[in-house]
């Protein structure tokens, strides 16, 4: 079982094109112009008899890991926030403020229907953004942590078996 | 209706039943049925795929006739829940999707048993997800049982329940016969069609109207009867206080729903990776996003065209708009394109509503084996035995959606949908976030946020005005009715999140370090996902 990942994971890396567009190494300028960090995601292998529970533990206070925590949190709760208070607001506004959404904007068109088209736009947009920001800052750095800690972990559920 | 709609109509439901007939038994030929295979189609489909799927399983026919029917009735306010609808979809692209994909195998009880003692999180989870299953699927076998009596015309109620039977037992087919595979593949094929015939009279309105949106909007509002407060909020949910309160609690359950309904979720098992659900889902909202665009144009279209009046006298609840329009824009009664339309409309409502009920069916299925008999089974069963367990728990549920939909024939379930999203909302999602995001929650957190959501939700509805005390209610000559709204979500989601709040706070065993260490890890970089 864990041979049969570990070989499907591979297979994934291999075929990526856009892990091979990107895999010139460490320390190129990523999309924003910040250096993707330099330090190898976990730190050296792990002395004999660690459990599994200590690797978790181990790779969740690396230093790769946490740059990948905080920078799928800083694009995530702030956007999060955007497009819910964008939405509670709009629902309170068409169902309280019958005046300002029936003004005209344009021929037929009034701030309502604006706004409710604003929402669809908002929502495309935003999927545009999550999706180009994980690509490019968030997919690699996740990649090679995910190989270390399965490298990491494999012995152990081995010998549990 | 004339006989000539009648049978060109049948004729093609029959087709698509065929072709999805075929198309299980084609993907479970030389099958042997492994978990993975029942479950989640042996994880190797594609985010294109999968993004057709998702679109096929939340697309319901209520979104195509109901939505479009509310704005032909009540213009803008109809509007409301397209938007909610589809902006439900950045809670699941940002916070679920790819962290669910992850760290579960099959279910939403998968993720939260993770990190927390198995047993009781998963009776916990799997209860609130049959129960989320149950209401979405009764709600869609009515509907089923009333769209073709109506499409059909013929009324008779030994017409309507041979159809919820047939439904019942076509997805029962579907799901114990074909797993996963057959379902999806059904789901992408409903979703081509729906997005085809949705885009066909779309560009038909448009065309009547010489691709003027504004004269769109300046018919519907004249032919509507209500002039300019057509094309603005407030017709049927501007009244009192109590009908606004209702519109906000609906629009939250909408928006939080979506990313706890288990058939949703049980979709990101099916790619390989999670890079493959978040592209999935970038493809579920493109599709679901220009379609509930069109629906707009649809919805102020039949206004326009076919005038409210018309729409109202054929079908109080606007069901009919939609078709109404087809038959208009095809070339009116007794056309040949008319008849061709509105047979192939009717025949896209019905797809609809298999491919939904075989979503939801399998779903719920897989609550039931993996996560309620897994859990209450004697300890030495044998490991096979769970997608036997699986293919017969699918009859079951068949059989209480056949009866249950039987038995509620004649009343309005409408409110259905929206009780499944705020049972959803309140019971599922809270657990599901505080799982991957929250460090100190405990197995009593989790249990009490399930139970405080699924509990408050439930009990509000009872005493709600759509149980008793109001002459659209169940019980019309009952009275027992406490809460004003129709919808819990407004007070049973922030009851969700708050047990769970008070479940950790008040837990006696600390929160355990490593386990969530394990769930972060995992959540964010794929580690041992399967």
């Amino acid at each position: 079982m864990e041979k049969q990942e570990g070989r499907e994971a591979a297979a994934v890396r291999f075929d990526d094109p856009w892990y091979d567009a990107l895999a010139s190494g460490w320390g190129e300028v990523d999309g924003t112009g910040a250096p993707a960090p330099l330090t190898p995601p976990v730190p050296a292998g792990p002395a004999p008899g660690h459990s599994a529970a200590e690797i978790y533990l181990e790779v969740q206070r690396s230093a790769a890991f946490r740059e990948v925590r905080s920078r799928y949190r800083r694009f995530v709760v702030p956007a999060s926030l955007a497009f819910f208070t964008w939405y509670v607001v709009y629902v309170v506004a068409a169902t309280t403020a019958h005046d300002l959404m029936a003004r005209p904007v344009v021929g037929a068109v009034n701030v309502a229907m604006v706004a409710g088209l604003g929402q669809f736009v908002t929502t495309f947009l935003l999927t545009w953004a999550y999706a180009r920001h994980a690509r490019l800052r968030r997919d690699r750095a996740a990649l090679d942590l995910r190989w270390d800690t399965q490298e990491l972990t494999r012995g152990i559920k081995e010998i549990k078996r | 209706m004339t006989d000539d709609h009648q049978t060109l109509a049948l004729l093609l439901f029959c087709a698509f039943v065929a072709a999805t007939l075929a198309i299980t038994t084609w993907v479970s030929r030389n099958r042997r049925g492994s978990a993975e295979e029942f479950y989640a189609g042996g994880r190797l489909f594609s985010p294109m795929e999968n993004g057709f799927a998702i679109a096929g399983d939340y697309m319901s026919a209520a979104s195509f006739l109901g939505i479009s029917g509310l704005i032909a009735l009540f213009g803008y306010d109809g509007m409301l829940y397209s938007v909610g609808f589809l902006v439900a979809w950045l809670v699941v692209l940002f916070l679920v999707a790819e962290l669910v994909r992850n760290c579960g195998r099959f279910t939403l009880a998968d993720v939260v048993a993770a990190r927390m003692r198995e047993r009781p999180v998963r009776i916990a989870a799997g209860t609130s997800s049959v129960t989320v299953s149950v209401l979405y699927l009764v709600a869609q076998m009515v509907g089923a049982g009333s769209l073709v009596a109506l499409l059909l015309g013929g009324s008779s109620e030994a017409a309507r329940s041979w159809t919820v039977i047939g439904v019942g037992a076509l997805m029962v087919i579907y799901v114990s016969l074909g797993g996963m595979r057959a379902t999806t593949w059904i789901q992408i094929v409903k979703a081509v069609l729906l997005m085809a015939g949705t885009v066909a009279l779309t560009v038909l309105v448009l065309v009547r109207f010489h691709g003027d949106f504004n004269q769109l909007l300046l018919s519907a509002a004249e032919r509507s009867g209500h002039g300019k407060d057509f094309l603005s909020p407030g017709l049927r949910y501007g009244g009192d206080w109590t009908a606004r309160f209702d519109f906000i609690s609906l629009g939250l359950a909408l928006v939080l729903g979506t990313a706890g309904l288990p058939h949703i979720l049980s979709r990101f098992y099916t790619v390989p990776t999670a890079r493959a659900a978040r592209r999935s889902v970038v493809w579920a909202i493109g599709l679901i996003g220009s379609f509930y665009l069109m629906t707009i144009v649809l919805g102020f279209g039949a206004a326009a065209v076919v005038g409210t009046d018309e729409v109202r006298a054929s079908n109080a609840a606007g069901n009919t708009a939609v078709p109404l329009l087809a038959l208009d824009l095809g070339g009116g009664a007794g056309s040949t394109g008319g008849t061709i339309l509105f047979a192939v409309v009717a025949a896209i409502a019905f797809a609809t509503i298999l491919a939904v009920v075989a979503g939801i069916t399998l779903a719920s299925s897989a609550s039931v084996a993996h996560d309620l008999y897994a859990s209450l089974r004697r300890r030495r069963a044998r490991q096979y035995s769970e997608v036997a367990v699986a293919r017969v728990a699918a009859a079951g549920i068949g059989a209480v959606a056949i009866a249950l939909g039987l038995l509620a024939r004649d009343l309005n379930v409408a409110f259905l949908v929206g009780l499944a999203f705020a049972v959803a909302a309140s019971a599922n999602l809270p657990v599901l976030l505080y799982s991957l995001f929250w460090r100190n929650f405990t197995t009593r957190g989790a249990v009490w946020s399930v139970y405080g959501g699924l509990i408050p939700a439930v009990v509000l509805v009872l005493l709600s005005p759509v149980v008793s005390g109001s002459p659209e209610s169940l019980f019309p000559g009952a009275d027992f009715q406490l809460f004003p709204l129709q919808n819990p979500g407004l007070v049973s989601i922030p009851l969700g999140f708050l047990a769970g709040w008070a479940g950790t706070a008040l837990s006696p065993e600390p929160p355990d370090e490593a386990k969530h260490a394990e769930t972060e890890v995992r959540s964010l970089t794929g580690a041992g996902a399967v």
